[in-house]
């Protein structure tokens, strides 16, 4: 880990955890002065890029040289802001600054075909915005600004969804509805802040749980706990706050929907993990209530439910969200076990939904570029008219199933590991339902591309058309990983392990 | 003639006043209630009731959309710009961190830097808000025609 730590130089290293979140913040302003989206596209791309090296220094700097801690401007906490970044942050950054970095290579293609011309310079720079948000809300140890930088990441994401007007104006209300319940979630949010802030006199997460260890909790801390709980889970799709995420997924432009589906809900899981481990004690008993009587219960439930949902879907994008609800149950499951065990295997499974929903919908996406495919039936035949995109979709598909050689077994095997150790049964058998059900859903999908021919036109059968290489590489680059991860499953497995002890208190 | 000659006088002589006011809440923010954001309200404010009062077209005129576009970029730019400031002013010593102030001037007997630090940054949160505040008025009120004067 040492060569992760020392690449830049120690000048750039020393602020890093600011540079990572402001780096994309001023591009934003940057991209939207460009003059075309190309110019737009190549600011973003080299912006990501920066953004996924920080990410991979800050993996080197923790793990050399422990927990860091950054004050703003220099006001030491708990009067400043502090940006924090231990070892449970550092997946998510890494899965944000990678993954976005795939996402935003494939995006100068999909979103030529997908947004008017005049537009694009500006909807790179709402994507920024997002970016930082996401980022920010990660990397930051203060609980307000944890709500800032929601916010700033879900008004952009408002933006960026109903760009999908384009196409569909169905997007405008699918990001009107998101606009409404993501509010809502973020007032409940702040809300559960102020009443941490009134309990506590700090903002600053490492002080309130020091100031709530000491005074211990009462019904004003139990009401923010209630809120924060609900905000966030509204934000992370958590199951039945999950109603905007269907229609957001399935009208925003492929890109958006490829990047949100593997970033923002996780990020909102992470922070409700960090409320939940590092402001509360779990020790605490309506904290440790709730993971079996909440998350587990909610986490199961959503595991069939969003499944059985998924089952009967006709948009292929609606579907693989619904399975995204799902799959935010699976964490949900993990988190409510309790355990160092359950709660990495919630994190392991964090980062590889991240690697199979990407690489789903970024396919969707490629179906979409050359053959306009909203439809499950539309996708009649893509194994011979696009052979190369059908076999990473199918790829991401089976691992999404959990099928062996793919690293959604990986996940859900240690998920199942984790329930039995801890002697949930019932988990088990919701797990395995659930799985049937994912196998329903991706059949359904998988024996369209495979087994239909394709469509003909006045009797001539669609020729093949390759997708842009831009397209191709990040796809295929997921797709694979789904694959190596797989094989090579221990650095993820021990990325998701340290994170659960860094929040269990493990080292 | 023009009609609405009252208004249009009246509103002449209150826009200087209003964006000198504008001008006082950002100076002021140091010492007392105000700063960048409402100073930016206000000065945005000046210009939508020169629009209301003279028209969308006077207004594009006076300030264009492009303007307002590239002036909410550049408000960003200097907030992040004076962070990024403090970063490279870092001289010898203590390294200091982002949006450090005190980086910005050499007297830290006074904190002069962090007069000026705070000065620049809510010249950058004027400059973005009056100009986010304008497109949203602009965007809104692009819409519609103009409402014919008969229909006053």
């Amino acid at each position: 880990m040492q060569f992760l730590a020392d690449f830049l130089p120690a000048g750039l290293a020393v602020h890093a955890p600011a540079l990572i979140v402001v780096i994309p913040l001023i591009m934003a302003a940057v991209a939207a002065l460009m003059p075309n989206g190309r110019l737009g596209w190549l600011v973003t791309l080299i912006t990501a890029a920066i953004v996924a090296l920080f990410a991979l220094n800050l993996l080197g700097q923790v793990v050399e040289s422990g927990v860091i801690s950054y004050h703003l401007g220099g006001w030491a906490p708990p009067i400043g802001i502090e940006y924090r970044v231990d070892m449970l942050n550092i997946p998510l950054l890494l899965v944000v600054g990678i993954v976005g970095l795939l996402c935003v290579i494939y995006a100068l293609p999909s979103v030529g075909d997908e947004i008017a011309e005049n537009k694009q310079a500006l909807f790179y720079s709402a994507f920024l915005v997002c970016f930082a948000g996401l980022l920010g809300v990660t990397i930051t140890g203060d609980a307000f600004n944890v709500f800032v930088f929601l916010e700033i990441s879900s008004i952009a994401t408002y933006t960026i969804i109903a760009m999908g007007a384009g196409k569909d104006r169905r997007a405008l209300t699918a990001s009107y509805n998101y606009l409404v319940l993501g509010t809502i979630g973020a007032t409940f949010f702040v809300i559960g802040v102020g009443f941490l802030y009134m309990a506590t006199g700090t903002l600053n997460m490492a002080d309130m749980a020091a100031i709530l260890e000491e005074t211990g909790h009462n019904r004003v801390t139990q009401a923010a706990f209630a809120f924060i709980v609900v905000g966030l889970g509204l934000k992370a799709a958590m199951f039945p706050l999950h109603v905007w995420l269907p229609n957001a997924y399935a009208f925003a432009p492929n890109f958006v929907t490829a990047f949100l589906a593997s970033t923002a809900t996780k990020v909102a899981f992470y922070a409700l993990i960090r409320f939940l481990f590092s402001v509360f004690h779990p020790d605490v008993s309506f904290v440790s209530m709730s993971f079996t009587w909440l998350f587990a219960v909610v986490g199961t439930i959503a595991m069939v439910v969003a499944s059985l949902q998924a089952v009967f879907q006709t948009d292929a994008r609606r579907l693989l969200a619904y399975s995204s609800v799902a799959q935010v149950g699976y964490m949900m499951l993990g988190l409510g076990m309790g355990t160092a065990a359950g709660l990495s295997a919630g994190i392991l499974h964090l980062m590889n939904h991240a690697l199979m929903k990407g690489a789903l919908f970024m396919a969707l996406g490629a179906f979409a570029l050359n053959f306009g495919v909203r439809r499950i039936k539309d996708l009649a035949g893509m194994s011979k008219t696009m052979p190369a995109s059908a076999m990473a979709f199918t790829i991401a598909g089976l691992s999404l199933v959990g099928v062996p050689l793919t690293v959604g077994f990986t996940s859900k095997w240690y998920l199942v590991t984790a329930a039995l150790e801890r002697g949930w049964w019932w988990a088990v058998a919701a797990l395995m339902l659930s799985s049937l059900l994912a196998l329903a859903y991706v059949a359904r999908l998988l024996s369209a591309i495979w087994m239909d021919a394709p469509p003909s036109h006045h009797g001539e059968l669609s020729q093949r058309r390759l997708a842009p290489w831009m397209v191709l590489v990040p796809m295929s680059v997921l797709a694979l990983a789904n694959i190596y991860f797989f094989f090579h499953a221990d650095p993820l497995v021990w990325l998701a392990r340290a994170a659960a002890d860094a929040v269990m208190g493990g080292n | 003639m023009s009609p609405h000659l009252i208004l249009r006088v009246i509103s002449k002589l209150l826009i200087p006043l209003i964006v000198v006011f504008g001008l006082y809440v950002q100076f002021h923010g140091d010492f007392g209630p105000g700063g960048g954001f409402q100073a930016g309200v206000i000065i945005a404010v000046a210009v939508i009731l020169y629009a209301l009062i003279f028209g969308m077209d006077e207004a594009r005129r006076a300030v264009p959309p492009t303007v307002v576009r590239y002036g909410a970029a550049a408000g960003v730019l200097i907030y992040a710009g004076v962070g990024i400031a403090t970063l490279l002013m870092n001289g010898a010593g203590e390294p200091l961190n982002f949006l450090d102030y005190d980086a910005l001037h050499p007297d830290q007997g006074h904190h002069t830097g962090q007069h000026y630090g705070i000065l620049l940054v809510e010249l950058g949160v004027l400059t973005t808000v009056s100009s986010v505040m304008l497109a949203i008025f602009y965007a809104f009120a692009g819409r519609v025609p103009d409402i014919p004067d008969e229909e006053w």
